[in-house]
């Protein structure tokens, strides 16, 4: 049922105009504020009758992810000079100078029954080139928002030099119910959580936490109290169809992830009141014990190479992070600021870590480089809500986290916010959403 | 309404569970939820071999220190209540849920959880109840009793709940 877009294919090259390969436009993140970089999307030309609509949807999807990145700002079409009605025509670079449009953003849509293609160009308005060539791509009309997130990707990727992250997708926990008997279930939505992409995973009738992406996106491990106990389960995204992982023997077995190629989960098994952190082989079903301490360890992430883990242990006291190798042994701590540090995460970059900070009565989500240097906090929830459980996008630029309301009415909401701090925001699903999870790039 | 229903699954259980089933806490279906007002139809208050009254009477849970999992001694006193209760009433297993207030991350409170339930276990077990007749489990900060966000409600929700159920040693 998630194959929708299973023939979307990065297709053809257009013949093009000149292609400025290095046009001056080029905007590049810093740390420093930015304004946001004025653009102009006429609405896509409709080739074939009856795919008007459509091609709104998606010059407004493309706008919305360029607008999203909190770099971008999107020119009202009232002020346009010229409608810019053919995609083949030339550009008028005076007409689009003249509105301080930087970037310019052209596309036609056509539909032939099920399928739907979708071109587009990219100008430098003030160079007067255009920016890398033409794309088509094509797919099922289903997957006409992929097709957007696709051309916002390109657009996104071209000007800025980043990787992108708009066809992407994340999972999380639907939460609903009174705070003291929160219904939770799995569910799954486009990276911008829009209401037609979410849909719902496991029923609801267990209490269910903390799902994370395999490195490809095509299964999600969680933990689920169906048995009576708090077990892992694996879950194939495609089918929705759920299964126990086979854990090391223990009371209970949490907080798990993949290992970076997949065939390996890390996760926290108790035993005697006591947490450690375990890895099982999925292929041999062979486990593998990576800490032995009295104290808690949890909350264990893998460096993208896979040789090393970041995790959360109180063994100094409080919760601290620390980082060992992927076999275990001697663990050194990172965090050495003033609060409670938990739920490292480390960058798909593999240059921060993510981590949830406690300190002072108050939740932030913050990172700081593998060394444990260079801590910087990027959010900071009121006194009356706690943040909490960061993720990264795959090109490691944003990170999503949720922000919980306290109170009897309160309840978590997914918020993301670049790594540099700015451009903090609500991702609304339509009610409470917990735990999420950032899918890779869909190809 | 809710606790009726539970009351007659309870009968059903007395009559139907017997020693053959292998997982002693297979299913909710012979649990008594001593958070739902009274205990109907399985025992008052003024029984003392009745759930209701290791609940009201005895004491189901015990409560700790924020981040902490060592036992009060007000803890122990609840405790040594239940160790007399479950020495007597032999027919009845145990099930610790440890669980925490909302000020951690999810993954250190369900091992917060874990310790203090396990905490619980030990003592009782200390007390010469069996340990096959007990089982722990963690709910973190997933399930709290008080819903507002200061210490009144936080501190009540630091908890350890002994949820008693008829059942077999299997």
């Amino acid at each position: 049922m998630f194959k929708k877009f299973m023939a979307l294919a990065l297709a053809l090259v257009l013949a093009g105009p000149v292609a400025a390969q290095n046009g001056p436009l080029r905007l590049t993140i810093t740390n420093g504020v930015i304004e946001p970089l004025p653009f102009a999307i006429p609405q896509f030309q409709a080739e074939t009758g009856g795919s008007e609509a459509i091609a709104a949807d998606i010059s407004r999807v493309v706008a919305e992810d360029l607008i999203g990145t909190g770099l971008f700002r999107q020119i009202p079409s009232t002020a346009f000079i010229s409608q810019h009605a053919s995609f083949s025509q030339q550009v008028a670079y005076a007409d689009w100078r003249a509105i301080n449009a930087q970037a310019l953003v052209t596309g036609a849509v056509s539909v032939q029954g099920q399928q739907i293609f979708v071109k587009f160009r990219l100008y430098d308005v003030f160079s007067g080139n255009e920016m890398g060539d033409g794309l088509q791509f094509a797919g099922t009309t289903q997957g006409w928002r992929r097709m957007s997130h696709k051309v916002a990707d390109e657009v996104y990727a071209r000007i800025t030099g980043e990787e992108r992250y708009f066809d992407s997708r994340v999972i999380y926990v639907a939460e609903s119910g009174p705070k003291d008997n929160r219904s939770k279930a799995i569910a799954i939505m486009d990276y911008d959580g829009a209401p037609g992409s979410i849909q719902y995973l496991t029923n609801g009738n267990s209490l269910v936490l903390a799902p994370r992406f395999s490195p490809t996106g095509d299964r999600v491990l969680y933990t689920t109290y169906e048995s009576g106990t708090p077990r892992i389960n694996v879950l194939d995204v495609a089918s929705a169809a759920a299964q126990p992982v086979t854990t090391a023997p223990g009371e209970m077995s949490f907080s798990p992830r993949f290992s970076r190629d997949g065939t390996g989960v890390i996760y926290s098994l108790s035993s005697g009141g006591n947490t450690d952190i375990w890895r099982t082989d999925l292929l041999n079903g062979q486990h593998t014990r990576l800490t032995n301490a009295p104290s808690i360890e949890t909350a264990p992430s893998y460096s993208p190479d896979g040789s090393q883990i970041v995790f959360e242990s109180d063994r100094s006291g409080t919760p601290q992070l620390y980082v060992m190798g992927a076999n275990g042994g001697e663990a050194r701590r990172i965090s050495f600021g003033e609060g409670r540090y938990g739920t490292p995460v480390w960058s798909p970059r593999g240059d921060l870590i993510a981590f949830t900070k406690q300190n002072a009565g108050r939740f932030h989500i913050g990172v700081m480089r593998t060394d444990g240097s260079e801590e910087r906090l990027l959010s900071s929830a009121s006194g009356s809500a706690l943040d909490e459980g960061p993720t990264w996008s795959p090109n490691g630029r944003v990170v999503m986290f949720f922000r919980e309301t306290l109170g009897a009415n309160g309840g978590p909401s997914l918020y993301s916010v670049d790594v540099s701090g700015r451009n903090l925001r609500q991702i609304s699903v339509g009610g409470f959403a917990s735990d999420p999870s950032w899918g890779p790039l869909q190809r | 309404m809710r606790s009726l229903t539970k009351a007659a699954l309870i009968l059903l259980a007395l009559s139907t569970a017997a020693c053959t089933r292998p997982d002693r806490f297979a299913d909710n279906g012979n649990s008594v939820d001593l958070n739902a007002a009274g205990a109907g139809l399985a025992g008052s208050a003024s029984d003392p071999s009745s759930p209701a009254y290791f609940s009201q009477t005895v004491g189901d849970r015990v409560f700790f220190l924020v981040d902490q999992s060592t036992l009060t001694a007000e803890a122990m006193q609840v405790l040594d209540g239940q160790a007399n209760w479950l020495m007597t009433n032999i027919d009845y297993l145990a099930l610790i849920e440890g669980h925490a207030d909302e000020q951690g991350t999810r993954e250190y409170n369900l091992a917060l959880g874990a310790r203090r339930s396990n905490a619980v276990r030990e003592y009782l077990v200390s007390k010469g109840i069996p340990d096959a007749r007990i089982r722990t489990i963690s709910y973190g900060k997933e399930r709290p009793t008080a819903v507002c966000a200061e210490e009144s409600c936080y501190s009540v929700n630091r908890r350890a709940v002994t949820v008693i159920s008829i059942g077999s040693i299997g």
